[in-house]
């Protein structure tokens, strides 16, 4: 697992987390283009000569695109993620993050306002008090890490669809990203935000959401892989540029629905 | 071991009268294929394994590919769509050509049975390339299998949402990974009789490319 500074004040960090996520990402590319090179039988998978590894990568990048358009091609908005019993939780729910317990972000619910951006009619920030007032709706279902692992976990919140209704977002714009408290940042398609499952979650387990699990809020998407599932949400931004995010940076597929 | 019999000399009289390679072009072109799609599946679906393994310990890096998770994933998502399309074509092949009802059948338990009695004192027949005897149908039939389950419970891990009715047939999300766990694992297991027998009998690894 990466080890990342988790908060910092400085107003370049967003910028600066970029570049070395990429700087980062040489060591693991060289890895990976030397165990590609190492076969070279399968420069007839991608077409590429043996002394090009980096078209390798490049076709591999390619197919991952691909695979984006074949999943939101295959994804059906009405096709429910089964949800389960209470008796099917898991406890206690794994904590995961691209840094190790205990280095969450500390977030004040005094201080702390939710922002809004790009395609929305009323941009104002929402503390947590309104956030909490809104219709809430539960759920229990199952959480798949791409790592392979799975958790279920029960969340409640209200369904994200009506948040953008409410803050009036372009609900023909393509992307939804949110950028976290911790510096994580993710993006999804508008079809999957506006899935009857995806919420904006403020409650785990019937108790606030604890820090180790996103507080102050998380998206909880279930048709989607983990990483997918941001915590510590800060700003949510509409819009229609692709903005990937940060494991997607390293290569793990973006649409990644499950 | 009549029916046999009769199958030889229908195959034997073919290749006779027509002379049709052992092996059509159709079967080498899809073989060799699949022999890459499915070692580049293995390898970085043990990359995928060692994430998060399945049995209590990882895999060597030598016989993983992608160098990471991500990279692995992004073989395995690739190689997938190669795996499919040529087994598809292999399959429907195999099945309206009347090749497997030709190489793979009959097959049952007594066969079996006889031909494991037969190979224990030595006199297992191996002579004609074109007759597969009991165990191979078997050992052939049951990778064609394996590898149909591969792609199932792949698909059931991959889309548990989208495709959940399969993903709860094999007995939800955890089960299925066993389940695709246990079919690579029988790949393998066959890969290396198969390997082997084909160095044994090295005509039959020429046939498998010349045809013949």
């Amino acid at each position: 697992m990466l080890l990342f500074p988790s908060r910092s004040a400085h107003p370049d960090t967003a910028i600066i987390l970029k570049e070395a996520a990429r700087r980062l990402d040489q060591p693991t590319r060289r890895l990976f283009l030397r165990q590609a090179l190492g076969l070279g039988s399968l420069t007839l998978l991608s077409g590429c000569t043996v002394s090009d590894g980096l078209s390798a990568e490049r076709m591999l990048g390619n197919m991952s695109d691909f695979n984006d358009r074949v999943q939101a091609w295959l994804f059906n908005p009405q096709r429910l993620a089964r949800e389960y019993p209470a008796s099917a939780i898991t406890r206690p729910f794994p904590f995961n993050a691209f840094y190790p317990r205990g280095k969450s972000p500390e977030v004040d619910p005094a201080e702390f306002k939710l922002e809004v951006t790009g395609l929305v009619s009323n941009e104002e920030p929402w503390t947590l008090e309104r956030l909490y007032a809104l219709p809430k709706s539960t759920q229990i279902t199952r959480h798949i890490c791409i790592e392979g692992w799975s958790a279920i976990g029960k969340w409640s919140g209200v369904r994200f669809s009506d948040f953008l209704e409410r803050i009036g977002a372009d609900l023909t714009a393509q992307y939804v990203t949110f950028r976290c408290e911790d510096n994580y940042v993710t993006s999804i398609d508008m079809p999957t935000a506006l899935h009857s499952q995806t919420q904006l979650t403020f409650w785990f387990d019937d108790a606030v959401l604890p820090r180790d699990y996103g507080y102050p809020m998380k998206l909880r998407v279930p048709t989607k892989l983990g990483f997918k599932n941001p915590k510590h949400v800060g700003t949510i931004e509409i819009g229609n540029d692709y903005t990937g995010g940060y494991w997607e940076t390293y290569g793990y597929n973006w649409f990644s629905g499950l | 071991m009549s029916t046999h019999d009769a199958s030889a000399s229908l195959d034997k009289k073919q290749l006779l009268d027509k002379k049709k390679p052992l092996h059509p072009v159709i079967v080498r072109v899809t073989h060799w294929i699949n022999a890459l799609a499915m070692v580049v599946m293995i390898m970085s679906g043990l990359e995928i394994h060692n994430a998060y393994p399945v049995v209590p310990f990882s895999f060597p890096r030598f016989i993983t590919l992608g160098g990471w998770l991500g990279g692995g994933i992004q073989w395995h998502f690739a190689a997938m769509w190669v795996l499919v399309i040529n087994g598809i074509v292999y399959i429907t092949y195999g099945l309206v050509s009347g090749r497997f009802r030709r190489k793979l059948l009959p097959l049952t338990p007594a066969l079996i049975l006889a031909e494991v009695k037969m190979a224990l004192r030595g006199k297992l027949a191996h002579e004609d390339l074109s007759i597969y005897n009991a165990i191979q149908r078997l050992l052939y039939a049951g990778v064609i299998l394996a590898g149909i389950l591969a792609v199932l419970s792949g698909l059931a891990i991959w889309k548990p949402v989208q495709l959940g009715w399969l993903t709860m047939l094999m007995g939800d999300f955890d089960n299925a990974r066993i389940v695709h766990f246990a079919a690579m694992a029988s790949i393998v297991a066959f890969l290396i009789v198969h390997v082997v027998m084909a160095l044994l009998v090295p005509r039959s690894l020429k046939a498998m490319i010349t045809g013949d």
